[in-house]
């Protein structure tokens, strides 16, 4: 441990202790980084939060975060981060869900899950059954969509602006004068799983590059030609330059400009 | 008396009607973009409900789309009132998922700033909770006190307010000699001329006690179940600071104490940031002291960028600066939550890294969000006119509310 950040140190058998509380509802539990996280199912969600909370001593709902995976099934993940005060103590409790099926509110558990809940709802489309207040909270009213799935895009699709004709907001489809442009960083000559722009004619083994022994290993061969420059075509040189008309242009050139 | 109360029939209780009434979102003491549904009984508050994200500009989106040094400023932006105290939490986070050695003098620089920033931040909010009750000269000193954090910060970073000073490995720039001895002077001399000066006008003032004794209060129970923390949570009286419970950079070493409240509240909240700011100037007393000679970002060039005079000298060092200011440098796959004691509360950055140089996911715990949610409770019962005390209490920024 070199970096800096907040210290948070996990007592000794704090993974056992969680795995006996939580029981048949545990899919999972790690420790990466340095921090606990651990999985369930979906639906024995409130089951293992009062759990947590009353046996495993993590007091507080810190945050809720949704992450979309598009390619998972289930698509969307809800993670809690729990903080217990009493251990100082951080854990997260993840579960995986789809916009289909609604994960089981906390709110009963604890209040502040009310607006928290409320904005996965609104950035994912994740639904929370037993929030009785599941409106939209950042987006504008009468938004439309869930803003941050991977796809829908970064610049949205309707933009606002203050018509002085009608005297009155509108909403317009959104027309930027430049397309976002979004470059590729991650090293195109390493592994890239397109085909590069200029590589469309090279085969599957083409880009196979040898290594520096693999090339110094194979005998120089000497050339049936040898290669001599003893008349000029061999040299690859045209012909002399007619230095003659280039004096006669350049004059002809002088005396028009005299005139003018 | 009863030939009144025929002429006049809305003098009988049954005829009233609550009715709702919209405070902002152009208020002047909504902090910014706070719009508060509010249903009254006359002029007691029956029900509040707090429509935010007028201010969302998409921050979490757009981080997904930059890369992990173009997603830095945009924390400066979160919370306007206190910008390094937002990097803190992000740089963390990326460190933390690199697990990335910060030298000492980067790490007594980082804290000092961050309790420069606290002081910042909590002049502005103690200057703002005054006004809102209604007193006038207090804020004036105090802003004098904030103009000076600005100036502190630009001869840091180079700009007053949205400084993207902290870096993933250190800081950007080491700072002059003159500036460290500059704070010394401040915090010895003028900084706590004038805000003694102002704390005097107010903490013992009656006006002031009237408007904020007693008012919303909260208890350890409601605190710990509406995800309070910070002042917030230390004005319930529960002695909770990230800062000392789980010290990072180098507020291990530091000696300060840690304010509660005794009633749980507006008055205590305001005592605990007035307290905080005293204790701030500890802390910073002492990073000067302590702080030593050597280099303030991390020696890693595969994070950090190098010096522009190596850079004449190497192509090496060319090369590094090539790939990251144009690609960037790559996080390994994985997630953290990293929360730092901000002088809002907990800030914390949820970072989910997929191995490129992108942040997969980065999710922004705000502190306002837990805090505002809990008005509704907190003002019920209350009069119309007190709503202002408990947000300013509360302490609020719209910027890194709605993000």
């Amino acid at each position: 441990m070199s970096h800096s950040a907040p210290l948070i140190h996990t007592p000794d058998g704090t993974i056992a202790a969680i795995t006996k509380a939580l029981g048949a509802n545990l899919v999972s539990i790690e420790e990466a980084n340095g921090e606990v996280a651990v999985h369930i199912h979906r639906d024995s969600l409130v089951e293992c939060m009062i759990q947590l909370r009353d046996e495993c001593a993590y007091q507080q709902l810190m945050e809720m975060a949704g992450v979309d995976w598009p390619d998972r099934d289930p698509r969307f993940e809800v993670v809690y981060c729990l903080l217990s005060l009493t251990k100082n103590h951080r854990i997260r409790v993840h579960l995986a869900t789809n916009e289909d099926h609604p994960v089981p509110s906390v709110t009963g558990i604890w209040p502040v899950a009310g607006w928290l809940e409320r904005e996965v709802f609104d950035m994912y489309g994740v639904l929370f059954s037993g929030n009785s207040d599941l409106r939209r909270i950042l987006t504008d009213y009468g938004f439309s969509g869930h803003p941050q799935r991977k796809d829908f895009p970064l610049s949205g699709y309707v933009e606002l602006r203050y018509s002085e004709e009608e005297k009155r907001v509108k909403y317009e489809p959104v027309q930027l004068a430049q397309d976002f442009r979004n470059f590729d960083f991650l090293s195109p000559w390493e592994g890239a799983d397109y085909v590069l722009p200029g590589d469309e004619k090279t085969g599957e083994g083409a880009t196979q590059q040898k290594t520096a022994e693999e090339v110094k290993k194979e005998p120089v061969k000497p050339s049936a030609t040898p290669k001599t420059t003893d008349t000029a075509a061999q040299t690859g040189a045209g012909k002399a330059a007619n230095k003659e008309s280039v004096k006669r242009t350049v004059r002809k050139q002088k005396a028009t400009g005299d005139k003018a | 008396m009863s030939m009144q109360q025929d002429l006049a029939p809305t003098t009988g209780d049954e005829v009233i009607q609550n009715y709702t009434i919209n405070f902002g979102p152009q208020h002047p003491a909504a902090h910014g973009v706070l719009r508060l549904v509010m249903e009254l009984d006359g002029e007691i508050v029956e029900r509040l409900d707090p429509h935010i994200g007028l201010l969302h500009r998409g921050t979490e989106k757009l981080i997904e789309y930059k890369t992990y040094l173009q997603a830095l400023p945009y924390f400066d932006r979160l919370d306007y009132a206190s910008p390094m105290a937002m990097e803190h939490s992000y740089v963390l986070a990326v460190e933390k998922l690199l697990d990335l050695d910060v030298p000492i003098r980067a790490q007594y620089l980082r804290v000092l700033f961050a309790e420069l920033t606290r002081i910042k931040n909590h002049t502005l909010n103690i200057a703002h909770h005054i006004i809102d009750v209604g007193a006038m000269t207090p804020p004036l000193w105090l802003y004098e006190i904030r103009e000076d954090c600005m100036a502190f910060y630009e001869r840091a970073s180079g700009a007053r307010m949205h400084a993207a000073w902290f870096r993933p490995g250190g800081v950007h720039q080491d700072v002059p000699l003159k500036l460290l001895t500059d704070i010394a002077e401040w915090l010895d001399d003028r900084m706590p001329r004038l805000f003694e000066d102002a704390m005097s006008l107010v903490v013992d003032n009656r006006i002031f006690k009237q408007r904020n004794v007693d008012i919303a209060i909260v208890s350890k129970e409601d605190a710990i179940k509406w995800g309070f923390s910070g002042p917030m949570i230390r004005g319930a009286g529960i002695p909770w600071d990230i800062r000392k419970s789980q010290p990072y950079d180098v507020y291990a070493k530091m000696d300060f104490d840690i304010p509660v409240g005794t009633r749980g509240d507006c008055y205590d909240r305001f005592m605990v940031r007035v307290e905080e700011v005293r204790q701030s100037v500890r802390i910073m007393k002492q990073c000067l002291q302590q702080m030593p000679e050597g280099p303030v970002c991390s020696d890693d060039r595969k994070v950090s960028p190098p010096k522009r005079g190596e850079m004449k000298q190497s192509m090496e060092a060319l090369i590094h600066h090539f790939k990251l200011y144009t690609e960037g440098f790559k996080v390994p796959a994985g997630s953290v939550y990293v929360a730092t004691e901000s002088p809002k509360g907990e800030f914390g950055v949820y970072l989910v890294s997929d191995g490129t140089n992108k942040p997969y996911r980065c999710k922004i715990r705000p502190t306002a969000f837990s805090h505002l949610q809990a008005m509704d409770f907190m003002t019920r019962g209350h009069m119309l006119a007190d709503t202002t005390a408990i947000l300013g209490a509360l302490d609020i920024v719209f910027g890194e509310c709605d993000r």
